[in-house]
């Protein structure tokens, strides 16, 4: 027993020995700069302990800010994503002829680069001196003045972030979605259609809880990806973040590193403990309320 | 509700892209099940009844043919209106629903004037529950239930909308050996109780001889025969009938007719009156060798085994198409253990013929007490 014992330890080493150096110790490490007061990472030194770069971070209106764009980014992309996705996968399984073509468009976005999407986003919605972008063409032929989504106003680059958002991330909603529709076996929406169910009680009352393990499954991993958004904002309006408005907490804590406002690890740490903190908080509602929810 | 199939056909595209073929999954099937009987529908795996039983409860629409419900044509009839309750193979009970959602859900879909109030809707279901004994697990879900509660609840949940039909497919297949005894007799009860029309598959002879009123045998969607088990066990329209029905299955010799007079491997085995001459199958049931030393067919003797109830005596025949020719008597019968061979006569009743070429039965004069006669003939005369 004990020599069995040995040996899983032994299998299991290399795997703790990366995470251990690669994410447990800095994890720590982390944990203790963002309570270390100006702590120099050049000299290894500094002032003392507290809640000081806490109390920075949070007054920061760059900080401010950018916990505004991600909790604005969280809570409107992931459930318009969601619903988005199901009712494209619902769609796709209720078609037979042109599926595969139409999973596969809607799968591209995927599969294709983040700066790539950003230049087709330039051209959609980026005024340049011989046009308004696209988009904005659209919107003439209805009367609408042009709007620079990419330079302007609060509101029309937080929409500009949200929909280049919600299209990076729908692909792979889809694709989990779309086998988890797949899965729920024919027998169950047979009986139900012997019992003359209609079908939108069919979804209600059988799809939608038949998927809803993957459903919550994408909320709860959903959350945690847009709490992490940051380069879908650099690819739409580059490295000045915070003079765009548009920094997320991610970005905020890059640019505490090595930005322009940068050389400021404790400060850096302290936001991403805040931020670990928000994710966790979230990530337990989102579990307790599926542990009312979902089946199985 | 008496169902009266037509001529009903459903062809299948064939999967291989190369032949035009199609696969005819059921072949011009006509016959009336009576009202308020419970037929089994039996054959092998493929042979077409499932099939039968989706045209029946309007899942899958008939290539050719009609159905009727008592007088109604319900052949365009969506599945909905067909007021057929149909019990899945695996159950497809809904494993998120309680027992007693399970059974209320199709009670839910009723509009309009039959709409239901909720505590009609559980009256109902627990009158039902009741029925099937399930009343005790009403707040369970389909996963804290053993398969045989399962079944029940399934059962419930076609009934509770009083079906003019009732349709189980493989409604035992999933079940334990012990249950499926205990289950069949529950459908057999909960049927006649009932009383509504029950047409059930099975793949299992035994499941559809014991509960049926009447059993359809099939075999390539193709009706082999329809009748009540006892007659069909006795009198087989032709081999496949024969070897698919009883266990253990029907022992088969070749065998041929000349002059009335049947033999096998040469030696001259009984009379036969009334059958043509030519080559035959000669198809006898495990229960119809009687052991008798002047018995005249002769078999080497492998074996006895001993069951309690009864005797399987074990031996083999250079002519017979099964590997053993097994035979079963009562547990009193003397037999020599040690002897090389083992000598029989044959009930007529329980030996059957089929022609050569078509396996269809050849039918001749079973006349027990001619056979007695014979043989107190054959003993005076030695």
């Amino acid at each position: 027993m004990e020599k069995k014992n040995l040996k899983g330890w032994l299998y299991l080493l290399p795997a703790i020995l990366f995470l251990g150096v690669f994410m447990v110790y800095p994890l720590i490490d982390v944990f203790i700069y963002s309570f270390e007061e100006g702590y120099n990472s050049a000299s290894g030194t500094s002032f003392g302990i507290g809640l000081y770069n806490y109390e920075y971070v949070l007054h920061d209106p760059y900080f401010l800010q950018a916990l505004k764009n991600t909790l604005i980014l969280v809570f409107i992309t992931v459930p318009l994503s969601t619903l988005l996705a199901l009712g494209i996968s619902v769609g796709l399984a209720s078609i037979k002829k042109l599926r595969n073509l139409f999973q596969t468009v809607y799968f591209l976005p995927y599969v294709t680069n983040t700066l790539a999407v950003g230049i087709v986003f330039m051209i959609l919605f980026k005024p340049t001196a011989y046009t308004d972008g696209l988009v904005n063409i659209f919107l003439g032929m209805f009367g609408i003045s042009p709007i620079d989504f990419i330079g302007g106003p609060y509101w029309a680059k937080m929409l500009v972030l949200c929909i280049y958002t919600v299209w990076v991330v729908m692909p792979f909603k889809i694709l989990v979605l779309t086998g988890a529709l797949a899965s729920v076996r024919e027998d169950y929406y047979n009986a139900a259609r012997l019992d003359g169910t209609s079908s939108f009680r069919i979804f209600r009352k059988i799809t939608l809880p038949m998927i809803s393990p993957t459903l919550f499954y994408l909320v709860i991993t959903g959350f945690i990806g847009a709490f992490k958004a940051y380069n879908d904002a650099v690819a739409l309006f580059g490295t000045e973040l915070n003079v765009a408005e548009m920094n997320t907490i991610v970005g905020y804590i890059y640019d505490r590193l090595y930005g322009e406002g940068g050389g400021y690890p404790s400060y850096a740490s302290a936001a991403a403990i805040i931020l670990f903190a928000i994710v966790l908080t979230i990530t337990c509602i989102n579990l307790l309320v599926s542990r009312k929810h979902v089946h199985y | 509700m008496k169902i009266v199939l037509d001529h009903l056909t459903k062809k299948f595209p064939n999967r291989n892209k190369k032949s035009d073929q199609d696969v005819v999954a059921v072949n011009s099937f006509t016959f009336e099940f009576p009202d308020g009987k419970l037929i089994g529908l039996l054959g092998p795996s493929g042979c077409g009844k499932s099939t039968t039983l989706n045209l029946i409860s309007g899942l899958a629409a008939p290539t050719e043919g009609k159905i009727y419900f008592g007088d109604e044509d319900v052949t365009n009839l969506a599945p909905e209106h067909r007021g057929v309750g149909l019990v899945f193979q695996n159950y497809a009970l809904y494993p998120h629903l309680t027992v007693l959602q399970n059974i209320t859900f199709p009670l839910e879909n009723l509009k309009g004037k039959e709409k239901l109030s909720r505590k009609e809707r559980e009256r109902r279901a627990y009158e039902i529950a009741h029925l099937v004994q399930i009343d005790g697990l009403m707040d369970r879900k389909p996963s804290e239930l053993s398969g045989g509660q399962q079944q029940r609840v399934a059962i419930a949940r076609a009934l509770v909308k009083m079906p003019r039909v009732l349709l189980l497919d493989e409604p035992l297949s999933n079940l334990d050996a012990r249950l499926r005894l205990q289950t069949r007799e529950e459908i057999k009860r909960i049927q006649k109780e009932t009383g509504i029309t029950t047409v059930f598959v099975t793949h299992d002879q035994d499941e559809a001889m014991s509960i049926s009123d009447m059993i359809v045998v099939m075999k390539d969607g193709v009706v082999q025969q329809i009748g009540a088990p006892q007659e069909v066990y006795d009198e087989p329209a032709n081999l496949f009938v024969a070897k698919f029905l009883g266990t253990p299955p029907i022992n088969v010799f070749e065998g041929t007719v000349r002059g009335g007079k049947l033999s096998i491997g040469g030696e001259e085995i009984m009379a036969v009156d009334g059958a043509c001459d030519g080559d035959v199958y000669v198809g006898v049931r495990p229960e119809g060798f009687i052991p008798d030393e002047h018995g005249t067919l002769s078999c080497a003797l492998s074996g006895v085994e001993i069951m309690g109830r009864d005797v399987s005596i074990v031996s083999a025949h250079p002519s017979s198409q099964n590997a053993t020719v097994r035979a079963i008597v009562s547990a009193e019968t003397r037999l020599d253990i040690s002897a090389q061979s083992v000598c029989f006569s044959l009930k007529p009743s329980k030996t059957f013929l089929f022609d050569r070429r078509s396996e269809q039965s050849i039918p001749f004069t079973k006349d027990a007490t001619g056979l007695f006669r014979r043989a107190v003939e054959k003993k005076l005369s030695e």
